[in-house]
């Protein structure tokens, strides 16, 4: 963890995403429905200079670890994010987040007339190009990009 | 063996080879004229088509008839209340109980792949919405083979609705397996071929252009597909009203093509092609619709592991 990171209080139990894309802590922290009225400590550092990229956002949730479902959510809307799990005041694992080739699940098929629109199946999207992205549903063959999945994890 | 057990999903599965396998057992079939031959016997097809067709419903019927197998339906009423109510899953594991294979259409986007990750008989998507009509695309390639020769090297004119009509979205999958010199896009602005298609014609170094007005590039013309321009899919009335002339095929915009033209249609038309075309040399719609039963008997014959002697 870089120094600047350092300027909140450390935690003792949880995970620091780091490199977020500058300006998208909140929509992280939407996507990971955190509401900020549960009890543990929430940090989100927006705009602190970064090396690789530039300007970057951190978020430090105490007391939560991250399930994959919700890691390949990061990977979504924050592409560039390093999850650093936090155990007794220390990093014990730190990993980039990835876009799997596949999103089952996470967001549903904007195309009404899509055959999983109606049928209670797992939406499955290929992932056709990750910068920018660009999912294809499995099923009807419709593109979604980044803003549309965004738009679908914040609700 | 391509086709064996296989399900027919969208035309992309397919590579000119099996395109060419498949064209054979049909010429075979035209050649022998057959009527009746009892290579499927103890076959049943079920046919299931949650949304109104005839002459795909009739045509799948027939061939499979013609190939000495038996077919139950589930059309219309029937098919429409368990549109309704009743998981399409589950009758789908009705149909495969019942049946060795399965044509549905349906008008839902990805139904037959559905249906295919079900079922373990092979599935035939006789249309899903506007996605994909891999059977249509067969004989519409099949009629420009018989017609040209082939299909390589000719400059495809695509008219109408390329944004919805899934006939036109799977006959350009198609030719995006072969070589056309070049596929012109005739359509309204709002009824572009959607991006998803065009990125798969790019992929495969399709050269195609897309345009409003067929008058610009009659006279260039091997072979025009046209679909239908309906007039519900315009939000604005008044667009439709300005627009449609330019999608309603007459003798006057053909006085510059090509006499070699040949102009296809998935058939039914209504008005997309003027009636007076009908007795010329360029009309091969119903050459093509003729097509229709042995290019699925052949399918059929394939995909049971048979042999046309
Ligand atoms: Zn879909």
């Amino acid at each position: 963890m870089s120094n600047e990171s350092l300027r909140v209080r450390r935690i003792k139990e949880g995970t620091v995403i780091d490199h977020i894309p500058a300006g998208l802590a909140l929509t992280v922290m939407q996507i990971l429905g955190i509401k900020g009225k549960e009890e543990n400590v929430i940090a989100m550092v927006m705009n602190v200079e970064s090396e690789k990229l530039g300007k970057k956002d951190i978020l430090k949730i105490e007391g939560k670890e991250l399930k994959p479902e919700e890691v390949n959510k990061v990977a979504l809307v924050a592409p560039t994010a390093t999850i650093n799990i936090i155990k007794d005041y220390a990093v014990v694992k730190k990993f980039r987040v990835s876009i799997p080739d596949e999103i089952r699940g996470i967001i549903s098929c904007p195309n009404p007339t899509c055959i999983t629109r109606r049928e209670q199946i797992e939406p499955r999207f290929k992932v056709i190009s990750r910068n920018p992205l660009k999912l294809q549903c499995e099923y009807c063959g419709t593109y979604v990009n980044r803003e549309e999945v965004i738009q679908q994890l914040v609700k | 063996m391509p086709f064996l057990n296989r399900d027919i999903l969208t035309i992309t599965d397919f590579d000119r080879k099996d395109f060419e396998e498949l064209f054979l057992n049909a010429d075979k079939i035209l050649e022998k004229k057959i009527r009746k031959i009892n290579l499927l016997e103890g076959k049943i097809m079920a046919s299931a088509f949650f949304e109104p067709s005839t002459r795909t419903r009739l045509s799948f019927e027939a061939a499979m008839k013609r190939l000495g197998g038996d077919v139950i339906t589930l059309v219309g009423e029937e098919a429409i209340s368990i549109k309704k109510g009743e998981s399409f899953i589950d009758t789908v594991r009705m149909l495969d109980a019942y049946s060795d294979i399965i044509v549905i259409r349906h008008p839902y986007e990805g139904a037959a792949k559905l249906a295919a990750e079900i079922a373990e008989s092979p599935v035939i998507n006789g249309g899903d919405g506007k996605q994909h009509h891999p059977t249509q695309a067969f004989i519409d390639l099949y009629t420009v083979r018989k017609l040209k020769g082939g299909i390589d090297d000719l400059v495809y004119g695509v008219l109408g609705d390329l944004k919805y009509a899934r006939t036109a979205n799977s006959f350009l999958l198609a030719l995006a397996k072969f070589r056309p010199r070049k596929i012109y896009l005739i359509s309204p602005d709002i009824l572009r071929v959607r991006p998803e298609t065009k990125d798969y014609l790019t992929r495969h170094n399709i050269n195609f252009e897309e345009l409003r007005d067929v008058k610009d590039v009659i006279g260039e013309l091997d072979i025009l597909y046209v679909t239908r321009i309906q007039k519900e899919r315009f939000p604005d009335p008044m667009e439709y009203e300005r627009v449609k002339g330019s999608y309603k095929l007459t003798m006057s915009i053909l006085e510059n093509a090509k006499p070699t033209l040949k102009i296809l249609h998935p058939l039914p038309k209504v008005d997309e092609i003027s009636r007076d075309i009908d007795h010329t040399e360029y009309a091969a719609y119903f050459t093509q619709a003729r097509f229709g039963v042995p290019v699925r008997m052949a399918l059929l014959t394939l995909i049971f592991g048979k042999e046309i002697a």
